[in-house]
């Protein structure tokens, strides 16, 4: 060997270490004897324990069932039934538990606790294994004739490929007919829906709605509709009187209170919870999903909170009789954002 | 100018501001305890007052914040038009007289026998009319257990947990949890909206239908559950931090047990 030869860089061999200093294999750790290798009567009381243990699991069994037997489900008595699945489930937890612990134990206390190696085999394989494989193909291919019948071998490969376009065509129809975002612009509010108490759906006088009060309204008719829970879920809305020198309103919306009586949209702009948490003296929503705080006195602006828009406003008048009616639907789609909303 | 100085001083015995200041403790004190008889000395009798006692009791216990005329001051609202159900409300649970100023008041011991808060209750009420005092019929007249539970449910359990367990609301407020609360004290919070809560009138919830609320109250405090531990009725936050930390604290320490060598 020449001077030179030890000049040349060594080939890397993709470890990221300088192969002077190499990671050494730390082998195993030393040899500890435990307890029960060294004193034969500690091996007998490990033993004796491992034995309780399964005893424990027996026990535990039986009282499962005689719990079982013992504390019936009684018909009508949430008592009997709160007995009898604890102590029926504490039984067979019992019975369970005490045999993992036990083999558990068994394996750790008195096997053989000395440490041993296994190779994993090689990746690669046998050289005769590799050429039997590759012959294999070669047969394949001559008795069917895959690369001889080019029209046969074609049509496969198309029909394979057409084959997952019906799923692809039924997938298709998975999409809402409809742009969604339609939906999501309207609720059944409408000029002249009556405001209903939510659930009886009876209609609100202006003069019920005294100082400080908060009414869960729906739109009258709601109850009867086929779709009532989905369209509740967007025209849901909370009415409350404040004292109108109370409120902030901005130019537009004047008439949109009716002496001092409001009501907003209950789906948080956040993502659609509904907001009722209202306090009558500060007049701040509060919503219980994410804690965004709206303060009605100026038209539900976002105080605090993740929500980014206040909650839209239901104009509101009186009819004839007295009731609160709708002006209009809502002048901006409720609930949380979404991509197709314009601002 | 150095004598008269001095003469002023003399005149009066080192000892008298002290004296003055016991006088005074002691006058006040003993004021207040004939004005307070405690609550257990006078039950059992029938709960009698008049406009007259509350007048007094009105102007030495309440005056201050609520005004001698009941106008409120800048310490307190106006009581004109609250009824003696307001009255029965703050005053027998306690929250009426304000210990501190704060977030919201307090629940404490009540400060009042029942005969002193039916007074304070007629005095209130005959300065200007207001809700009342339900009658025992009407407390007791709830028999639609189911629509209670609705109604609760839509109205309330925003706020109160729908298993009354209460919950939190802004800068330290909170709705108190419904359980233990008497009837009479949960309609009259209900038809008065105390403090922070909305007032929910007789055309809201009619009062056929407050009394299905209490009944339904009534009876999910008094049902037992097959689930036993309730953790608070919190929903997710109790239940959360006991899997979180009992159920997989135990999974951790097993299966550190698991993968430690045997001694």
């Amino acid at each position: 060997m020449t001077t030179t030869d030890h000049e040349l860089p060594t080939r890397s061999t993709g470890i990221a270490v300088i192969e002077e200093h190499p990671v050494e294999n730390p082998g195993f750790p030393p040899v500890r004897p435990r307890v029960t290798d060294l004193d034969p009567k500690k091996e007998k009381g490990q033993e004796r324990r491992i034995v309780a243990l399964f005893f424990v699991s027996i026990i535990g069994s039986v009282l499962a069932i005689a719990a079982y037997i013992v504390f019936p489900i009684v018909p009508g008595d949430m008592l009997s039934v709160r007995l009898n699945t604890m102590l029926f489930g504490v039984g067979i937890a019992l019975a369970l538990l005490a045999i993992g612990f036990g083999v558990v134990h068994w394996s750790k206390a008195l096997m053989h606790g000395h440490d041993l190696v296994e190779e994993r085999h090689e990746t690669r394989g046998s050289e005769a294994t590799r050429e039997r494989a590759v012959e294999i193909f070669h047969e394949a291919n001559e008795e069917s004739g895959f690369t001889r019948r080019r029209l046969l071998r074609n049509t496969l490969i198309t029909a394979a490929v057409v084959a997952p376009l019906p799923a692809v065509v039924a997938l298709r129809d998975l999409a809402p007919m409809e742009p969604p975002y339609d939906l999501l612009k309207h609720t059944v509010w409408k000029e002249g829906t009556r405001l209903t108490r939510d659930p009886s759906g009876t209609p609100i006088r202006a003069a019920d709605v005294t100082l400080g009060s908060a009414f869960h309204v729906i739109p009258e008719g709601l109850n009867d509709l086929p779709d009532a829970l989905e369209q509740k879920a967007k025209a849901a809305v909370l009415l409350m009187r404040l004292k109108p020198e109370d409120l902030h309103v901005s130019p537009g919306r004047e008439d949109w209170n009716y002496q001092g009586i409001v009501a907003y949209s209950k789906i948080c702009t956040h993502v659609g919870c509904p907001v009722a948490l209202y306090e009558q003296q500060t007049h701040h929503l509060l919503c219980p999903c994410h804690q965004s705080q709206f303060d009605i006195t100026q038209e539900a602006k976002v105080i605090f909170g993740p929500a980014k828009r206040p909650l839209p406003q239901l104009p509101i008048t009186v009819d004839k009789d007295g009731y609160l009616i709708a002006q209009s639907d809502f002048t901006e789609p409720v609930g949380p954002s979404f991509w197709e909303r314009v601002l | 100018m150095n004598v008269k100085k001095q003469r002023k001083r003399g005149r009066r015995h080192p000892l008298a501001t002290v004296a003055l200041i016991v006088l005074g403790l002691v006058g006040t004190g003993g004021a207040y305890a004939l004005a307070t008889i405690p609550a257990g000395a006078q039950t059992g009798t029938v709960a009698q007052g008049s406009v007259e006692e509350g007048q007094a009791l009105f102007a030495a216990n309440c005056a201050t914040c609520h005004g001698l005329d009941l106008q409120g001051t800048e310490d307190g609202p106006t009581l004109l038009g609250v009824g003696a159900a307001a009255v029965d409300f703050q005053v027998g649970t306690g929250r009426m007289p304000l210990a501190q100023s704060g977030p919201q008041a307090q629940t404490k011991p009540v400060q009042f026998t029942q005969e002193q808060i039916e007074s304070l209750a007629q005095y209130v009420a005959s300065v200007s009319p207001g809700p009342a005092i339900p009658s025992d019929e009407l407390l007791a007249s709830g028999d639609d257990i189911a629509l209670g539970g609705e109604i609760f449910r839509i109205n309330c359990a925003m706020c109160h947990n729908v298993a009354g367990a209460g919950g939190a609301l802004t800068e330290g407020k909170y709705a108190p949890p419904l359980t233990g609360v008497t009837p009479a004290h949960i309609y009259e919070a209900m038809l008065t909206g105390p403090q922070n809560m909305p007032v929910f009138n007789d055309d809201n919830i009619t009062p056929e239908n407050k009394a299905n609320v209490i009944a339904y109250l009534k009876s999910i405090e008094n049902t037992t559950t097959p689930g036993g531990l309730d953790l608070g009725a919190l929903g997710p936050v109790s239940e959360g931090l006991f899997v979180w930390i009992g159920a997989l604290g135990i999974i951790v320490a097993i299966t550190v047990w698991l993968t430690a060598k045997s001694n």
